[in-house]
């Protein structure tokens, strides 16, 4: 699960280059989800379970997607305000059109898609901050929700509702679907060359504007990805609880942004890792059962998810300048 | 094919401005196949410019680029690389989230598909051992994560790397500034192997041996214009300081009507000892005095102002100010306009204190101070409650200058305040200055344009964060300036 652990290069002494900060600094987000996972285990084991894992993991899906797909708009440097609300719009669209007129639905969704590529465009072209835009966005498709549903309702499509609640063998679906989002985008992201292009222009974007690479199309590739994961965030959320509501994203703004920041992803830079973004989401997810298995009442949910993202920044904070203090 | 001197890249006539400031005045160039020109000049003479217009990165505003006999229209960073020109830039241009092999691949989109990273590492490696034998550079290694001057090992082997397009001309701006001399000498030895094998190379650098030891060819840029060029042969160091500081008779016009001030009959208001100084050199500005801080950009100036400008509020080691001081930033959009304020309200930001009625501002106030200085400094606007962006750049610097000077600061520190402001303006501030100056107030003046250090009582020269030389005003010249500031760190 280590998200730069190396391929080894046999000839070259690298150990003695690469320094022991930067795994810990990776292992960091693994190891607050096992301390949270102990934390349940010792309190009710019987929770560690396939059925109790189902159950607490499930809504980390949704929140996994909507972290990852905020993690590609960090990794130019920007920041996206709107991916909670937009998660809204998708669960009201997939609870109504989708399930009605499937073709329209998708079209719709299609549109959205489109809609953040050309957030992005707008974003690069007019060097307008993407706090500001994206602030914008919030509003439009929170608006857009309430003229769909205007109060909670519609129903799930029934494939939707069959995929999100299929009982594979042995493992969780919700682990493997977590295991599954890690992988492929960190195949993408991480492995392939083009992925390498997208994270370098979040860290040195003149160095890649010199080097003959169009920033324009790296943040609209950025921005539609963002606009894919969303939608796939709000029909996994849909497929979850079967019915839409126009606010049920309005927590997944935040959540997101901590959940790239607990996996170890910082602000700028373009340095993300997006095996460390689905952990930092389930680690954010099961601290809300933490807090019920320890009979807390939920509404210090939000207090214990904040306790735990300084807790982890403050320890990478530790690191870091002990690593300094080495050098 | 190489019986004839060809031209491997050409530019004629190209001129490239910034705003009012002429960065290269037709400049006619041209480097040869197999050869490797030397480029020198002192700061701001157009170096690096010219050198982002062969690499594509900047369009010039007029001239012709011809490459292998060609004119190249619609000249980019896209076709310089198809056509074989590299450049290593003075300021590092890796990524440093990726790794070392993920950066060779940002310079050579051939490298894709299937193992790429593979691939990738291994020509770096190879080209890595070829001119840094020994270097312990990991491909896999992120690249912010290695010290400085590995970053700059891999930037330079990275320049030399060859995929599918031919390697025709390599550019490199101050490829040595993070390597100690063995590794520059490994690098420069390579240059000349490189050059031998029918490529060519363009090598900036302010360390004039490097220059004269290994180039062929010798340019020499001042003002924006190739002002010499020969074969390296025919220069020595003291004709290449000669040339970059303009005609060898030319000395240092001493201003006749400021009489300058003996050192030591005022009082002292500044005393700072650079941080990286290991002799007893301070830094010291009297009363009433000009102080010049002259040398290289980026050699240690403008770090010792901030630290003297935070002395006065606050304990600095090493720095001793009696009085308010007052800061005039050199990069004004960034560290010196509020771009959404009135040139009023730009003003009176210093002197809050004394605009103050009662507990509140006084617009009235404000008002009249800004009117006083606009007749004093003379700043060309209509009303001076216009934004300030409604301001030429240089009327905005005078904006600036009033605001130090209208402030109770006694002490004026100024970090190359100048840059991109037009001639007619300089000489309006260079004679508010010295007026200010017999006033009693004391000046601390960084410029990168030696001809200013005419207004200075008393020239600090700075090397490597380091005082290097202490000049008083008789003693002033250009050439000394100049060579103060090259001279290597080995004896020559």
């Amino acid at each position: 699960m280590n998200p730069v652990s190396n391929q080894s290069t046999a000839r070259i002494p690298s150990a003695a280059i690469r320094t022991p900060g930067r795994f810990l600094r990776a292992a960091l987000p693994a190891l607050s989800l096992a301390l949270v996972i102990l934390g349940i285990a010792w309190l009710n084991p019987r929770a560690i379970s396939y059925f109790g894992l189902n159950l607490m993991l499930n809504l980390g899906i949704p929140v996994a997607l909507a972290t990852t797909a905020q993690m590609f708009v960090i990794t130019v440097n920007d920041l996206d305000l709107s991916i909670g609300t937009f998660v809204s719009f998708v669960g009201c669209v997939a609870a109504t059109w989708l399930r009605d007129a499937p073709a329209l639905g998708a079209i719709i969704l299609f549109s959205a898609i489109c809609v953040y590529a050309t957030v992005g465009a707008v974003i690069y072209l007019r060097s307008v901050p993407s706090i500001v835009v994206t602030l914008g966005m919030l509003f439009v498709w929170q608006g857009l929700a309430i003229l769909i549903l205007p109060k909670p309702g519609g129903k799930a499509p029934v494939w939707l509702h069959d995929f999100m609640n299929l009982r594979t063998p042995y493992v969780p679906f919700p682990v493997l679907t977590a295991l599954a989002i890690a992988a492929l985008v960190h195949f993408g992201l991480m492995r392939t060359s083009y992925g390498a292009i997208l994270r370098g222009s979040g860290g040195n974007p003149n160095a890649m504007a010199r080097a003959g690479w169009s920033l324009f199309k790296t943040k609209v590739v950025m921005f539609t990805l963002a606009g894919i994961f969303g939608v796939l965030s709000g029909l996994a959320l849909i497929g979850l609880t079967t019915s839409a509501d126009a606010n049920i994203g309005k927590g997944y703004t935040l959540l997101s942004i901590a959940g790239v920041i607990l996996g170890g992803g910082e602000f700028v830079g373009g340095r993300v890792s997006p095996v460390g973004a689905v952990i930092g989401a389930l680690t954010l997810t099961l601290a809300g059962s933490l807090l019920n298995f320890m009979r807390i009442s939920p509404d210090w949910q939000v207090g214990a998810q904040g306790a735990i993202l300084i807790v982890v920044l403050a320890a990478r904070a530790v690191i870091n300048r002990a690593e300094r203090r080495l050098r | 094919m190489r019986e004839l001197p060809v031209n491997t890249v050409s530019l004629d006539g190209v001129e490239k401005h910034f705003g009012a400031v002429r960065a290269l005045a037709g400049v006619d160039f041209a480097v040869r196949a197999g050869e490797c020109v030397g480029l020198v000049g002192h700061n701001g003479a157009g170096k690096s410019t010219l050198m982002h217009v062969v690499a594509g990165t900047l369009i010039p505003d007029r001239g012709r680029i011809v490459i292998e006999g060609e004119a190249r229209q619609a000249y980019s960073v896209v076709l310089a690389h198809k056509l074989g020109v590299r450049c290593v830039f003075q300021e590092l241009s890796l990524c440093p989230n990726l790794t070392v092999a993920e950066n060779v691949h940002v310079l050579h989109p051939s490298i894709a598909g299937w193992r790429w990273r593979k691939r990738a590492g291994e020509l770096i490696r190879g080209e890595l051992e070829e001119i840094f034998p020994d270097h312990r550079i990991a491909p896999d290694a992120i690249v912010g994560d290695l010290p400085i001057g590995k970053r700059q090992m891999v930037e330079v082997a990275r320049a030399f790397t060859v995929t599918k397009d031919p390697l025709r001309l390599v550019i490199l701006d101050e490829p040595t500034s993070s390597l100690d001399s063995h590794r520059a000498g490994q690098l420069l030895s390579h240059v000349r192997r490189v050059v031998a094998a029918g490529a060519s190379c363009i090598l900036i650098s302010h360390l004039l041996g490097e220059i004269l030891e290994y180039s062929d060819r010798i340019m020499v840029m001042r003002d924006g214009l190739v002002v010499a060029s020969d074969n390296a042969t025919q220069f020595d160091r003291s004709k290449l300081m000669t040339a970059m500081g303009g005609a060898a008779a030319r000395r240092m016009r001493l201003a006749e009507q400021i009489i300058a001030t003996p050192r030591g009959t005022t009082a002292v208001r500044v005393r700072a000892h650079p941080a990286t100084q290991s002799d007893g050199i301070h830094l010291v500005a009297h009363e009433g005095e000009i102080v010049g801080l002259a040398g290289l950009s980026g050699h240690g100036q403008t770090e010792i102002l901030l630290s003297i400008f935070n002395g006065a509020t606050r304990r600095v080691p090493g720095i001793s100010v009696t009085d308010p001081v007052a800061l005039i930033a050199g990069d004004r959009q960034s560290d010196g306009i509020f771009p959404l304020w009135s040139i009023a309200k730009n003003i009176g930001i210093r002197s809050l204190a004394a605009l103050r009625s009662g507990y509140l501002l006084s617009s009235e106030l404000e008002d009249r101070l800004a009117e006083r200085w606009q007749k004093r400094i003379k700043i060309h606007t209509p009303n001076m409650r216009n934004n300030i962006l409604s301001l030429s750049g240089g009327n905005q610097q005078k904006a600036l200058f009033a605001r130090a000077l209208g402030s109770e600061a006694k002490i004026v520190v100024m970090d190359d305040p100048m840059r991109g402001v037009d001639v007619n303006t300089k000489l309006e501030v260079y004679d508010l200055i010295r007026a200010e100056a017999r006033t009693g107030r004391t000046f601390l003046w960084y410029t990168t344009e030696i001809e200013e250090l005419q207004n200075c009582d008393h020239v600090y020269v700075f090397r490597n964060g380091r005082i290097v030389a202490d000049l008083p005003r008789g003693e002033l010249s250009e050439e000394l300036v100049i060579q103060s500031s090259f001279q290597e760190g080995t004896t020559p």
